[in-house]
């Protein structure tokens, strides 16, 4: 009967694999009878396949993606062959979750890891073509006879993050351009409305900002530059533009960029990815280039980043374990005290034990934040502290393990009411005739037993905390922060470290961002394969 | 007999610490004032004050139908993906099978919101292509959601479908059945207790899921909760605290609904023997 709470029982673990097959099955299998409906599913969902593959060919072939449609259609012609042959059982079950599993988790992975080989990032984003482009923009000036045109601000998209557009009027023509990063394209006359300063207030596809919005993103539209044949158009105000000069040009002889206002040149360094001058200056365009394992090595050598890397990490492996231990010992213990029929309101008590868990967390973790307020917060206010709790490294750290205990333990209690209730009673009966007290029994049937089953929960409970974004970024945001590093808090987990160095206010770094997630999955899975191993040898000893 | 009131205290303790930050919540919620200065632990007055603001003055109408039809399908999909994968990992033996379950807890283990800035680049080509299901869809997201089906929800199923006994679907294959006649009439009225908590779980999972939906859906109306109410509370967090609780109770409301609806599924789903008999 034990058996029957080890995941995988005696006669399934065969270790070797594929290699031992069971002959009955498959014959039988083989001649079972073609049923009617299976048949008619088959026909409709492949029809159903065979259909959504013609709707996404047709973009494909519009675009001219050669690559994309032979993979569109040898992954169809695949899928067919798979399910009218009659071989290949045990794929019939597993495509359709890979198909997924590749597109949208494989390939992501493997992309990101092999940014962790390039400078990718603010400032080498894109190639260098690009770079050489963004530079002249960005170097364009007024000079005398430059066009002056009426601007108006637009957007795309919703008025406070969209993409900026300008829409600006030609003083002499009246004809109105929309200009983005790409270039200028005339509008046609019926799609605006202009006013009789010349300004647009209405175009069809595009939502023009009031002053306000504008005002709000003048840092955006001042750094905005469209380019054009000779130079550019940069806005001067959020009303008036003019198309300017630009005095750093790109030479292809030298492969330099040259400043022809005060003849300074910065010449291509192909290894840097970016324009050097003489003197070592470096112009903030570059382009993006493969630096190899300069990123890992910078994690291990540079000291700056080396030493709250590792304190980051031990912080992180204490804050997953600590969540999974407080989680499981309160979970635990609550599934005890209701395991016993002799209880009352057993169920009005399960109730109310797994409400925390039927909340939103994402809600719950920002009201956790404000429970844990200095100056109104709940913790105080109820237990008459004054304690700051999210501004001292050690009280932020056990308020970040409670909010955890709070939000997983409902989780646990029924894990382990569910795998006591499936030790079997005769085991713990058995073991009071011969004469074992009840502690004695708990430590030495009914615990081992407990452990069997839900070790590996545990163990991909801890996976999960240990990239537990949402626990630390909505509660505490990683700080504390030392007053010399803003970048590494004393509650940040590596994932929240991480996403920091690749979306944070100091500019990304997304190269060094993938080199770190590289070293995370490195780490957890390291970390995972002892446990399994153990959690192995475990079940041989109790199955 | 004398644990009794031990096991009630221990019991009691519990409830109390589960509950009082969703008092607090309530609270906030009822509270007039609506600010989180003026929140107490007890409500102290009772206004629907917090709940006409939160429906009139946010999205939180398209936010909260958005959110259930996401998770809704996501949930729905991902449990029938999972369940195939969980047969095939359970009852057939074929090259590459401990490969393949090593591979799927492997996978799980990258820490998946990091290749945002792939996903992202990935879907503005989509998006592109088949606007169909880009962004600020939610078909684009439940097939991203969709990528992660496999893999620890299957394990878990797998887990419950090793511990039914093999002869019943043996005795079957050899009475005529083909294999998936023994997936759809035999497996799967089985381990409904199973299905019903995997569903749960990532139902559960989604409705939180806050950076991806972040980046996916940026138009107000296309919103998800997690990232609406998120916006909500960013800038002015003390005077729209009680907007914030008002909301996040009612999101709560459709969990609450569904794990009353799958009580006697839930303790058993996670019971190996319920094949017994």
């Amino acid at each position: 009967m034990a058996t029957q709470l080890t995941s995988p029982g005696p006669p399934v673990v065969a270790p070797d694999g594929g290699r031992h097959r069971p002959q009955r099955p498959r014959t039988a299998r083989d001649s079972a009878p073609v049923t009617l409906t299976g048949l008619a599913a088959k026909v409709v969902l492949l029809g159903l396949a065979a259909g959504i593959a013609i709707w996404a060919a047709f973009p494909l072939v519009e675009a001219r993606a050669w690559a994309g449609l032979a993979i569109l259609a040898g992954t169809t012609a695949a899928i067919f062959y798979l399910y009218l042959t009659r071989r290949h059982v045990p794929a019939k079950y597993l495509v359709p979750g890979t198909l997924f599993l590749i597109a949208f988790q494989v390939f992501p992975i493997l992309y990101t890891a092999s940014t962790a080989f390039t400078n990718f990032g603010d400032g080498h984003r894109g190639s260098k073509d690009e770079a050489i482009v963004a530079i002249q923009t960005a170097s364009v000036t007024q000079v005398p006879g430059s066009t002056e045109y009426a601007l108006a601000v637009a957007t795309t998209g919703e008025p406070a993050t969209g993409p900026l557009v300008f829409l600006v009027t030609d003083p002499a023509t009246r004809a109105v351009s929309a200009g983005d990063a790409t270039g200028l394209r005339a509008l046609p006359e019926g799609d605006v409305t202009v006013n009789s300063a010349g300004k647009v207030t209405a175009a069809r596809g595009y939502t023009v900002l009031t002053a306000a919005q504008a005002g709000a993103r003048s840092a955006e539209i001042t750094a905005f530059a469209v380019p054009t044949a000779g130079g550019a158009i940069r806005s001067s105000g959020l009303s008036r533009a003019y198309e300017g000069k630009a005095t750093r040009e790109y030479a292809a002889g030298c492969d330099c960029v040259r400043d022809t206002a005060t003849g300074r040149t910065w010449t291509a360094d192909e290894g840097a990815g970016a324009f050097v001058a003489a003197d070592g200056e470096r112009l903030a365009q570059g382009w993006k280039v493969g630096v190899g394992l300069k990123n890992f090595s910078r994690v291990l050598t540079d000291s700056t980043i080396s030493g709250p890397f590792l304190r980051t990490l031990l912080w992180n492996v204490a804050f997953a374990v600590g969540s999974v231990a407080v989680t499981f010992g309160l979970g635990l213990l609550c599934a005890f005290a209701l395991h016993t029929p002799r209880m009352r309101g057993r169920s009005l008590y399960r109730v109310l034990l797994i409400l925390p868990y039927a909340m939103p967390s994402f809600a719950m973790l920002l009201v956790w934040r404000d429970l844990f307020n200095t100056d109104f917060g709940l913790v105080n206010r109820l237990f008459g502290l004054d304690v700051d709790w999210l501004g001292g490294v050690w009280s932020a750290r056990l308020a970040v393990v409670l909010v955890q205990m709070w939000l997983g333990f409902p989780y646990m209690f029924l894990v382990a009411t569910g795998a006591l209730q499936a030790i079997p009673k005769e085991l713990t009966e058995a073991s009071k005739v011969d004469g074992a007290a009840p502690w004695q029994s708990f430590r030495q049937v009914t615990l081992p037993l407990l452990m069997v089953a839900l070790t590996p929960l545990l163990i991909s409970s801890f996976a999960f905390n240990f990239n537990n974004f949402n626990a630390v970024y909505l509660t505490t945001e990683g700080g504390p922060f030392p007053a010399d590093n803003p970048t590494a808090g004393a509650t940040d987990l590596l994932i929240t470290y991480t996403f920091r160095l690749a979306f944070g206010a100091a500019g990304a770094q997304y190269g060094f961002a993938a080199a770190i997630s590289v070293f995370i999955f490195a780490i957890v899975a390291l970390l995972s394969a002892v446990s399994f191993r153990r959690t192995r040898r475990q079940e041989e000893l109790y199955a | 007999m004398r644990t009794l009131p031990l096991r009630h205290a221990v019991a009691a303790g519990a409830v109390a610490f589960a509950l009082f930050p969703i008092l607090f919540v309530l609270s906030a919620a009822l509270n007039p004032r609506g600010t989180l200065s003026s929140t107490e632990l007890v409500p102290t007055g009772l206004s629907l004050e917090n709940f006409g603001r939160l429906l009139s003055e946010t999205r939180f109408a398209s936010w909260f139908a958005n959110t259930m039809l996401i998770a809704g399908l996501a949930s729905a999909a991902a449990v029938f993906l999972g369940a195939l994968a969980a047969y095939a990992f359970s009852r057939m033996r074929f090259r590459g099978r401990r490969t393949g379950l090593l591979a799927l807890l492997l996978i799980q283990m990258f820490p998946q919101f990091l290749a945002i800035v792939t996903i992202f680049l990935m879907f503005s080509t989509v998006t592109g292509l088949w606007p169909a299901v880009g962004f600020n869809t939610p078909w684009g997201l439940v097939l991203l959601y969709l990528g992660g089906a496999l893999g620890v929800n299957t394990w878990l199923m797998k887990g419950f479908l090793d511990t039914l006994p093999r002869e019943l679907d043996e005795s079957a294959t050899i009475d005529g059945a083909t294999h998936a006649q023994v997936f759809f009439r035999i497996m799967l009225p089985l381990v409904a207790p199973i299905l019903a908590v995997t569903g749960l779980l990532v139902f559960i999972a989604t409705v939180n899921e806050f950076l991806i939906a972040n980046v996916f859906l940026t138009d107000t109306g296309s919103k998800t909760l997690a990232v609406g109410m998120y916006g909500l509370i960013s800038g002015e967090r003390n005077n729209n605290f009680g907007v914030f609780c008002a909301g996040t109770l009612l999101t709560a409301v459709p969990t609450v609904l569904v794990f009353q609806f799958l009580q006697r599924y839930i303790v058993s789903g996670l019971t190996a023997g319920a094949v017994k008999g």
